[in-house]
């Protein structure tokens, strides 16, 4: 029903495409930004995510981990951060001195963590 | 002999600190392993004792490691070791032929003067008490050092001396005491009794006149005991217990005991060996250029010490080991780091000091948790070649070291084969700096199986941080070398042929190759066919950190600028050419901050080769075996 009354207006929202802050599950983001505060500073460029390492063998995208991480939305990156191999070409790539690699270790202790309801 | 009461602080802690020191070793031998056991054993009766005897009076009474630091803080700490050593020898030997008695208790010769007012009026005693005063004369200019070190630590070439605990501090109040006090005391009692020598009998003399010596002396005797007693009774607790655990470490280091990878007694033996000298802090890069002065070993040490909190202190390292070069203890501080890396997550309790005393501290280890899988990576079929080339993932930032490699091998002609060309899997030195030692043995299986499956003799590779995990943590058939080994071996049996740059260049010491794989001559022999090698301030062992190092999980990465900006100031101070290095990291590093250019030493080798051979040579050279030359090295 809804949906013919958006189409209504000429667009619709593809459920895909939806971001519920109000769902989001911000533990994450906070528990990196309270240990590494340069995540913030990340803009999303991809540089990171282009010459990692990990990612020729496997989805490892720690531009889409950086942004899923922000919206609070855990579980699609889940098994994600795990495969880091913590070389440190992200590190020297990034433009804005994000601690790249430190990130991604830390989004895979506070993942660990909140399997344990520790967060 | 009648008894004074006044040695009876003096006694108590004596006595109190001997039997201390005793059973404190008996329980460090006890939990050592049982190998380490028998090293010691074997390394107190035999060879490595004459070894350890020679250390102990080189470093610990002498300080031969500080002189090379700075030759006035080494005369301070000699002035106080050796100084004191002296006057308690010099002062037993006294006691014993001047004295009432032979084999007198240790209070008749510190306390000397007391028992012997009228010690030194004549003749050999004469001499005897000149040479203790000057022996006295000799420990207070060390002392008067100390206190000026304190408020000016540059005059002693220290950049910034140690924070101290409370406990430190009082220990060092009662320990500059101590002579000052002796100074007084035996200056009162020469001059009530018109004796002793250049320095106690004037002063004694000059204060006699002026005020009643001979009533004022107990006060400065019960100050010396006192101040002797405190200092012996707080030695355990503070930074202090280092004079005598140092000998003891001594013999276990000689003995061939090493730290290895987990905390045992012997990590035990090295955190109470630490004096919190501080040489460590001055030395730091952390802390000359970027400012950071509460991490450095002598903290570590510190807050293992007390068991106060210590992870943010473990992680914001770069590991570069320029503060183990320099200690003058010798403890091995870039293993007592990994150790504390290696452990999980813990309860930091902060220990009381009258805990610290306790002679079994908890040993709590914990194991870190398992974070990461590479279940993901796929075997992969390798390819057969003598020898392999692994560029690293830092290497594939710098493309120009791969394709001077490329040149390299093809111009000597060796069957190579490139295996992380297309999208390689990291060494796992990363994960291993990071603690992960579990995480790191699936990626150093995985490579291991490629390397093995290849066939190859050799594995070439231009990082040392690759070279450095290959060498130490994989099990391999090949030799393992780095490029500027195998560039040095190449230009040795004549396939390599660079021809003479005339231009001057430096060379930058990479931390994991220099310091950690001891790897000093090789670069140097190279850079020496093709340019005109100026030497710089720190080089080789002192070389400096780039700052891009890979071990510091917490360092902004305009603290490492810094850190390379006042590193390549150094390496550039007499306008060389180029800045030669040996790893991609360095080269990375340093580019951004660096206006004289920086280049590895594969592509200084490739621009000196001599240009592209005809085609059809070079398709000859290429099936040329290097078998040969590879079991030759």
């Amino acid at each position: 029903m809804s949906q013919v009354s958006q189409q209504k207006f000429g667009f619709g929202i593809n459920k895909s495409r939806l971001i519920n802050y109000d769902k989001g599950d911000r533990r994450v983001r906070q528990y990196i930004t309270d240990r590494e505060p340069t995540f913030k500073l990340c803009f999303s460029c991809g540089a990171c995510t282009a010459g990692c390492t990990a990612g020729a063998h496997a989805t490892v995208n720690m531009r889409r981990v950086n942004v899923y991480i922000r919206r609070g939305e855990l579980e699609p990156i889940r098994e994600e951060v795990t495969r880091c191999m913590m070389c440190g070409k992200c590190l020297l790539t990034c433009p804005r001195g994000v601690n790249t690699r430190t990130v991604m270790a830390l989004a895979a202790e506070a993942m660990k963590k909140l399997d344990r309801n520790e967060l | 002999m009648n008894f004074e009461p006044f040695i009876m602080p003096f006694n108590i802690g004596l006595y109190f600190i001997l039997a201390y020191c005793v059973v404190r070793c008996v329980v460090w031998f006890r939990g050592l392993s049982r190998s380490d056991k028998l090293r010691l054993q074997r390394g107190f009766f035999g060879r490595p004792f004459m070894q350890s005897i020679s250390e102990i009076i080189n470093e610990s009474l002498l300080h031969r490691r500080i002189f090379k630091v700075n030759p006035v803080l080494g005369y301070m700490h000699m002035s106080l070791a050796f100084g004191w050593f002296l006057l308690i020898l010099f002062g037993t030997i006294e006691a014993d032929y001047f004295g009432a008695h032979h084999l007198n208790p240790p209070s008749r010769a510190i306390f000397f003067r007391f028992f012997n007012p009228d010690h030194g009026e004549a003749g050999f005693a004469r001499a005897f008490g000149f040479m203790m005063d000057l022996i006295l004369a000799f420990i207070l200019s060390g002392l008067l050092l100390a206190i000026s070190k304190r408020f000016r630590p540059k005059t002693m070439g220290m950049r910034k001396t140690t924070k101290h605990t409370l406990v430190d501090r009082i220990a060092l109040t009662s320990l500059w005491l101590i002579f000052p006090s002796r100074l007084m005391a035996e200056s009162l009692t020469c001059g009530a009794h018109n004796s002793g020598s250049f320095l106690t009998g004037t002063l004694g003399h000059a204060m006699a006149s002026v005020m009643p010596a001979a009533e004022i002396a107990p006060v400065f005797w019960w100050l010396y005991s006192l101040s002797l007693g405190t200092f012996f009774v707080l030695l355990p607790v503070s930074r202090y217990f280092h004079i005598p655990v140092e000998l003891f470490l001594i013999f276990m280091r000689n003995s061939g005991i090493r730290t290895g990878d987990k905390a045992s007694s012997f990590t035990e033996v090295q955190l109470h060996a630490c004096s919190s000298c501080g040489i460590c802090i001055s030395t730091c890069q952390m802390s000359k250029s970027a400012g950071i002065n509460n991490i450095q070993s002598a903290y570590l040490v510190k807050g293992l010490r007390s068991g106060s909190d210590v992870s943010d202190i473990t992680k914001n390292c770069l590991m570069c080991g320029r503060c183990e070069e320099v200690c003058p203890v010798g403890i091995e501080l870039g293993p007592l780091r990994m150790i504390q890396r290696r452990g999980g997550e813990k309860q930091y309790e902060k220990i009381p000091v009258i805990q610290q005393y306790h002679l079994k501290r908890k040993n709590v280890s914990t194991e870190k948790e398992v974070t990461h899988s590479y279940s993901y990576l796929k075997n992969t079929t390798p390819v057969k070649a003598d020898v392999l080339f692994f560029a690293g993932c830092m290497t594939h930032l710098t493309p120009s070291i791969i394709q001077s490699m490329k040149k390299i091998f093809d111009e000597a002609g060796v069957n190579y084969h490139f295996m992380d060309e297309s999208g390689g899997v990291c060494c796992g030195r990363p994960l291993m700096l990071a603690g992960r030692d579990k995480e790191a043995r699936e990626l150093i299986n995985h490579n291991s199986d490629i390397i093995w499956k290849s066939g190859a003799k050799m594995l070439v590779t231009p990082c040392p941080i690759c070279y450095k995990v290959f060498n130490e943590s994989y099990y391999l058939d090949v030799e393992v070398l780095h490029h500027t080994q195998f560039i040095d071996m190449l230009i040795e049996e004549g396939s390599l042929r660079p021809g003479f740059m005339n231009r001057s260049v430096v060379y930058h010491d990479p931390c994991e190759l220099g310091r950690g794989s001891g790897i000093y001559t090789e670069p140097r022999n190279v850079i020496g066919y093709i340019a005109d090698l100026q030497s710089v301030d720190e080089e080789a062992e002192k070389s400096l950190c780039c700052g891009g190092s890979l071990a510091n999980f917490s360092l902004s990465s305009d603290k490492r600028r810094n850190i390379a900006a006042d590193a390549i100031q150094i390496l550039t101070k007499d306008n060389p050419t180029a800045v030669v290095t040996a790893c991609p990291l360095c080269k990375k590093t340093f580019s951004s901050v660096s206006e004289t250019k920086v280049t590895d030493i594969a592509e200084l080798v490739a621009m000196a080769l001599p240009h592209a051979k005809p085609a059809a040579l070079t398709t000859v050279t290429k099936n040329k075996n290097v078998t040969v030359s590879a079991s030759n090295s």
